[in-house]
């Protein structure tokens, strides 16, 4: 599927651990202030595919990439990971937050960039949980360990500390599934809220998560060698209503995978 | 659920469905039949087993209680104020004359040195083995090697006899073909650092490595650098691990003699201040051997021993309350 206003991009992109190729030729444009699902069976190259785009790649050994992967029209593979990675924020599977305060979790990010002055910390941290609406929570206890919260609410506080480094695109990778069923509402009306001003992919297992919650659905399945590829990728109600391809459907209908 | 004792005692849909479970159970008759045989010889070994693991729990505290004991209550019979504050006196007899004031000050400026020395080296190279080296393991080329090479050696010098480490530190440091330090509490701190780097080295890696991933790459993710997330995340929450490597170390330096005899002299004299590198001195546990082996001062050797062990559980008992207030509070409690 092709877009006007394109924030991310891969061109005939390969991924190998080694010998073994994780993904094959994907090719696939993500659109601006909008939330694309990504979508398939355990083991079809999702995760590593949404790592793809702050470079979280890089950090295991003998990884080798192929083909291009941008952002903004720029080559993801020739900016420095740091600088990437202020531009594109990670939510993680499992709530993450450090072993430290609140407050701290949150000024992580600003902190590691060089801001210094305690105002304009406050600040940022108070924007950043109200983006994340988990401040009229934890607003009077902010120099509390993140580890004393819930989980829904140290999911919350996660991707607030995100958003505290004012990224343009946020990554999810399956960032309810360790939550109860109220907590994984609550952040999908976060995400709902989150797509006004940032460009959201989302990993997830969930159908119903990825019929409810995106605006478009991208497809992965693996190929005989194991290999993940692109099967198919439009609107998310047209993907779950009308698939082009037999094996989305019957993806989606619950009949594998 | 029940409604407790009063009241006639009515079926409830609970009893109903337990009734029913009952009934369903296999019969005893049906019961498949069950290997009995050798049930009562099994349970005699368990117990015999358990028997022998008790006793050797027992003897095994009891001989350090009673080498500990033994050493206190020697130790406690010339242990008072005055011996803690006068320095030795240096005579052949036992005599009532002259404590170990000296030999405290000396041990707590060598403590004091190789720790300055060692913790920061220590830490920094287990930070370096983890966080950097580890991913270039399986590259081939010239830094993989070298951290192998690392690894190895820490492991070598954690087993290698102190008193190898006293020779190199003699040879190097004191001898006047090398250095020329002569005995001096720099030759002493620079062989007590190498001595316990391995220890440190380990302790910390360990720490390190059971930081979770997910810190790191919860930092990696917000744009910060490999080294910011080295200081800010994974020291903090390597910490106590860290810290009990350099209390164990502080332990070593303490009750270490060998390496002392040959590299801080012996002169009960301490040097006049910490920073008063060149001068030789004398630590508690080199000040155990000569008033034992030189003067036979049999008594105040066991009140100097005795005030080293003191020690070492204090440091001990310190080292467990605050590694535990350090776990607790990354745990937010």
């Amino acid at each position: 599927m092709k877009f006007e206003d394109v924030k991310l991009e891969t061109k005939q992109y390969s991924l190998y651990y080694g010998d073994f190729q994780a993904l094959r030729n994907v090719d696939i444009q993500i659109p601006r202030n909008a939330i694309t699902a990504i979508i398939g069976p355990s083991g079809c190259g999702k995760s590593t595919f949404l790592r793809t785009f702050n470079r979280m790649n890089d950090l295991i050994s003998g990884v080798r990439v192929d083909g291009e992967v941008t952002i903004d029209n720029n080559s993801v593979f020739r900016m420095d990971p740091v600088e990437l990675r202020y531009c594109v924020g990670m939510v993680f599977q499992r709530p993450n937050p450090f072993p430290k305060s609140i407050f701290d979790n949150v000024a992580y990010g600003p902190r590691s960039q060089g801001v210094r002055d305690r105002a304009e910390l406050a600040e940022i941290v108070e924007r950043s949980l109200r983006g994340a609406v988990v401040w009229d929570e934890v607003k009077d206890e902010l120099n509390k360990s993140a580890l004393a919260l819930s989980g829904g609410q140290q999911q919350r506080l996660c991707i607030a500390r995100a958003l505290a480094v004012e990224p343009d695109v946020i990554l999810m990778d399956e960032p309810a599934s360790a939550l109860d069923p109220v907590a994984t509402l609550k952040i999908e009306e976060l995400i709902q809220q989150l797509k006004k001003e940032y460009t959201i992919i989302i990993v997830t297992h969930n159908m119903q998560q990825a019929a409810r919650a995106s605006d478009y659905t991208a497809f992965f399945m693996m190929a005989e060698d194991r290999a993940g590829y692109l099967v198919e990728h439009g609107r998310t109600d047209q993907i779950f209503t009308n698939p082009q391809e037999e094996i989305t459907e019957r993806y989606i209908t619950g009949r594998f995978g | 659920m029940s409604d407790g004792a009063a009241g006639p005692k009515t079926m409830t849909r609970e009893d109903a469905t337990f009734a029913t479970l009952v009934r369903l159970a296999p019969s005893r008759e049906d019961a498949r039949p069950r290997r009995k045989v050798g049930l009562a010889r099994r349970q005699l070994v368990q117990k015999a087993a358990f028997g022998l693991l008790w006793l050797s729990g027992i003897a095994a505290v009891a001989i350090l209680l009673s080498v500990v004991g033994y050493v206190v209550v020697q130790g406690a019979k010339v242990l008072n104020w005055e011996f803690l504050t006068t320095p030795p006196a240096g005579g052949l007899s036992a005599s009532d004359v002259g404590g170990m004031s000296t030999t405290i000050v000396s041990t707590v400026y060598l403590v004091f040195w190789t720790i300055v020395i060692a913790g920061p080296l220590g830490v920094m190279a287990a930070i370096y083995l983890v966080e950097y080296a580890e991913e270039m393991e399986g590259r081939t080329g010239l830094i993989p090697v070298l951290v192998s090479v690392v690894r190895f050696g820490v492991e070598i010098l954690a087993g290698v006899p102190s008193i190898i480490f006293g020779l190199f530190g003699y040879a190097l440091f004191v001898s006047a073909t090398a250095l020329g330090w002569s005995f001096s509490l720099r030759s002493a701190a620079v062989t007590g650092a190498c001595l316990v780097l391995p220890v440190i080295i380990r302790a910390s890696e360990e720490a390190i490595k059971a930081v979770p991933r997910s810190y790191r790459e919860a930092s990696l993710a917000l744009g910060a650098t490999k080294w910011q997330t080295a200081w800010k995340v994974v020291l903090p929450a390597a910490a106590p691990g860290i810290i009990t490597g350099i209390v164990l170390s502080v332990g070593r330096v303490i009750s270490e003699t060998a390496v002392f005899f040959v590299t801080f002299g012996g002169t009960v004299r301490a040097p006049d201040s910490v920073f008063d590198l060149t001068s030789p001195g004398r630590s508690m546990a080199l000040h155990v051997y000569y008033l034992a082996m030189e003067t036979r001062a049999f008594d105040k050797a066991m009140g100097t021993g005795a005030v080293l062990i003191l020690t070492i559980i204090l440091i001990n008992l310190l080292m467990n309350v605050v590694s535990r207030r350090l776990a607790s509070k990354l745990k937010g409690r």
